[in-house]
């Protein structure tokens, strides 16, 4: 289906602001710049909304519990997350930033493993190449030219552009509105467009990169960004999962046939601080929140499957069953993640341990085996 | 058959790209010109623009993509036009490159090279003739070497496309064009240093731009009756520290010389690990001959600013009168 362009001036916003679907009241309304695609499952959309609300919720109990040391959460995210994930197909390669616990969640990763990093017992969690989901990149914007090499790749194995739904693949690649700044998004935007190469960026543009709001970023819209480059950019209303669905749908779409990249905006807003470790009201104002937290991601999903009426409490009692059992799945896991050996310190820091590592690793040893305790069996002794 | 270390490097990345499809060249420039140095010759014309890959300007973007591309299966050899372009990629060096190898627990493999032309002695203009070695020694997750002649080159760029870890590749500019026998054969390990010259009374370890100097310093050592034995380091990390020790065991002498500035330099790491393990041994300090801890002089200056064959001999009569 041909795109319809979003209509943007040189220093306006688009003309009618980012394509929606779906209000704050939940009310569906088409959009006459993109077409709402069919066969979408509103129901295992909400679950996974639901249920990704759900870990974050947790996940944050579980740093202020001390179990963590550090939880980014993507509350107010939800919809940008899910309904992106759902336009993947299977073959389709995510690289994420450290906040897409969403998309992971959809990828099929086991839940616990997103703890790991942020727990202190990994350096990464997962095996990026399972579920086609890349490892949390933790500085900004690293991951768009990993995405945009991987895409390189993508087209010198000729899966692209054969119409073989199974077959062709694209890169869906995360960032946030503070990598738009860096340079290295900026280089990935430049080679993705003049190699026309298969890979959809996803801007979730939340307002702030820490203390930093988006006027501090950009003086044009996120998506006009992607007309210099000489690709499109559409904006969509982050908060909508349907816009988010078909926009990603239509770009990766786009990508897998042969037509080049895409700069998608979705428009949302980080309802929590940057991290646990963050004090949001040191920069902006509550009312700025609570003005976001009514246009909230899930509730006007949940709104538009009850007025339609195909849902009742029955389904909403069961969402909640699955939530307490997400809830602790994550506890229990969370609390069992092995803290690793220390020899996995010194281990894969290349494919064979040179000699002066192994040395290293022997005194290492020595010195632990002479009864000295870890850091970690010291706190475990004071419990 | 004589050739010179940039056609040696050639032929090098030619047998590469002839023996495993997987392998891709990307660079500025290293297509159709051949690359500023001419490493990359008629390449592209042999094995097209897909494996050859003139890449737009932006460091980031080379290293930064060949990630991508090795997660995807292929074997990327990047070139850095000039080592004081390098700066622009180290984000992706150092934090993704020698990294996401451990970071996944071994899942990842990322078989990137990345050819660095390096050191002064040319001419040039300023960023053209630095000595970034150290840097990427000093980082876990990357091997760093560099060649000193043709048959090195040859050996060393196969071994190091070969490599499943991220090979940083120095190549010493000033000896590119300097021509030497090139044979195939069965090549030293990539990580082993080779003795170049025996000796008895002092043993001077150099790599990449300073080992000819070396060797020429041993020889004037010689009509004066002292036997040096010159090292060619070739690979700084890994450290191939047994040949080192061996030699100074024997001589109880030891020197290091590099282009890079002396302060915390590749000779510190040498000088604490020889007084390490020689420390009884030894006859006299370890002695560094350096360049100095300042930016790279403009190039009217770079002769005697760059150590050379006087100071490497003013240093051993230093050690061998102690």
């Amino acid at each position: 289906m041909p795109r319809k362009q979003t209509k943007s001036t040189a220093d306006t916003q688009p003309v009618d602001g980012p394509i929606q679907f779906l209000s704050p009241e939940g009310v569906l309304e088409p959009d006459s710049r993109l077409e709402l695609p069919s066969a979408i499952d509103l129901l295992a959309l909400h679950r996974d909304m639901a249920l990704v609300r759900r870990l974050d919720t947790e996940a944050i109990a579980l740093q202020r519990q001390g179990e963590l040391g550090l939880w980014p959460s993507l509350r107010g995210q939800e919809a940008a997350q899910v309904g992106a994930a759902h336009a993947l197909a299977e073959q389709d390669m995510v690289f994420p930033t450290y906040r897409e616990h969403g998309v992971a969640w959809c990828r099929g990763l086991d839940p616990v493993s997103l703890l790991g990093i942020f727990r202190g017992s990994t350096l990464g969690g997962w095996n990026p190449y399972e579920r086609r989901f890349g490892l949390y990149t933790l500085v900004i914007g690293a991951q768009t030219l990993h995405a945009v090499g991987y895409a390189m790749g993508l087209v010198r194995d000729d899966v692209i552009g054969s119409g073989d739904d199974t077959r062709d693949t694209a890169v869906l690649v995360f960032l946030g509105d503070g990598a738009l700044s860096e340079g290295e998004t900026n280089e990935a935007f430049l080679w993705a467009a003049a190699q026309n190469l298969p890979v959809v960026f996803f801007c979730q543009n939340n307002q702030w990169a820490i203390s930093a709001p988006y006027s501090v970023q950009s003086r044009v819209p996120v998506a006009q960004r992607a007309t210099g480059f000489g690709f499109p950019g559409v904006s969509v209303d982050g908060n909508d999962v349907l816009a988010c669905l078909a926009a990603t749908r239509e770009a990766l779409t786009l990508a897998r046939s042969g037509g080049g990249p895409t700069l998608i905006e979705a428009v949302t807003y980080r309802i929590n601080a940057h991290t646990t470790a963050d004090d949001a009201t040191r920069y902006r104002p509550s009312a700025e929140t609570d003005e976001w937290a009514a246009k909230d991601p899930l509730e006007r999903l949940r709104l538009h499957l009850t007025a339609r009426g195909d849902v009742g409490e029955e389904y909403f009692a069961d969402i909640e069953r699955r939530e307490q059992e997400l809830a602790e799945q994550l506890r229990a896991g969370c609390r069992a993640l092995p803290t690793p050996d220390h020899a996995s310190s010194f281990e894969n820091t290349y494919t064979e341990m040179p000699a002066e590592l192994r040395r290293q690793l022997a005194e290492h040893s020595e010195y632990l085996a002479a009864g000295f305790l870890t850091a970690d069996q010291e706190i475990g002794a004071t419990r | 058959m004589s050739i010179s270390m940039v056609k040696a490097l050639n032929n090098g990345l030619r047998k590469a790209l002839q023996d495993d499809p997987k392998v891709l060249l990307m660079g500025e420039d290293i297509g159709r010109l051949g690359g500023v140095f001419r490493v990359t010759d008629d390449l592209q014309k042999e094995f097209g623009s897909r494996r050859v890959i003139d890449t737009p300007l932006g460091e980031a973007g080379i290293v930064g993509s060949a990630i991508g591309l090795a997660m995807r299966g292929y074997r990327p050899v990047c070139e850095i036009q000039f080592d004081g372009f390098v700066y622009p990629a180290v984000n992706q060096i150092i934090s993704q490159l020698a990294k996401l190898r451990h970071r996944s627990g071994g899942v990842i493999t990322l078989p990137v090279v990345i050819r660095i032309p390096f050191g002064g002695g040319i001419g040039s203009i300023e960023h053209h003739s630095e000595s970034p070695e150290v840097y990427f020694a000093h980082t876990a997750g990357l091997k760093v070497v560099t060649c000193s002649n043709p048959q090195d080159a040859y050996d060393m760029i196969r071994q190091a496309v070969d490599d499943d870890d991220p090979v940083i590749f120095l190549e010493p500019k000033r000896h590119y064009w300097t021509k030497g026998e090139v044979t195939d054969g069965t090549p030293p390990p990539l990580a082993r240093a080779r003795v170049l010259r025996a000796g008895t009374d002092a043993t001077l370890i150099a790599y990449g731009p300073m080992v000819p100097a070396a060797l020429e310093a041993a020889d004037a050592a010689a009509e004066e009756g002292h036997s040096v034995e010159v090292i060619d380091l070739r690979s700084l990390s890994p450290l191939d520290l047994d040949t080192v020790r061996e030699s100074v065991h024997r001589t109880g002498r030891a020197l290091v010389t590099h282009e890079a500035s002396l302060s915390h330099g590749f000779g510190a790491e040498l000088a604490a690990r020889i007084q390490q393990e020689e420390f009884h041994f030894l006859e006299a300090p370890v002695l560094r001959i350096t360049g100095y801890d300042t930016p790279y002089p403009p190039s009217r200056l770079e002769s005697d600013w760059l150590p050379g064959v006087d100071r490497i001999l003013d240093a051993l009569d230093h050690s061998l009168s102690y």
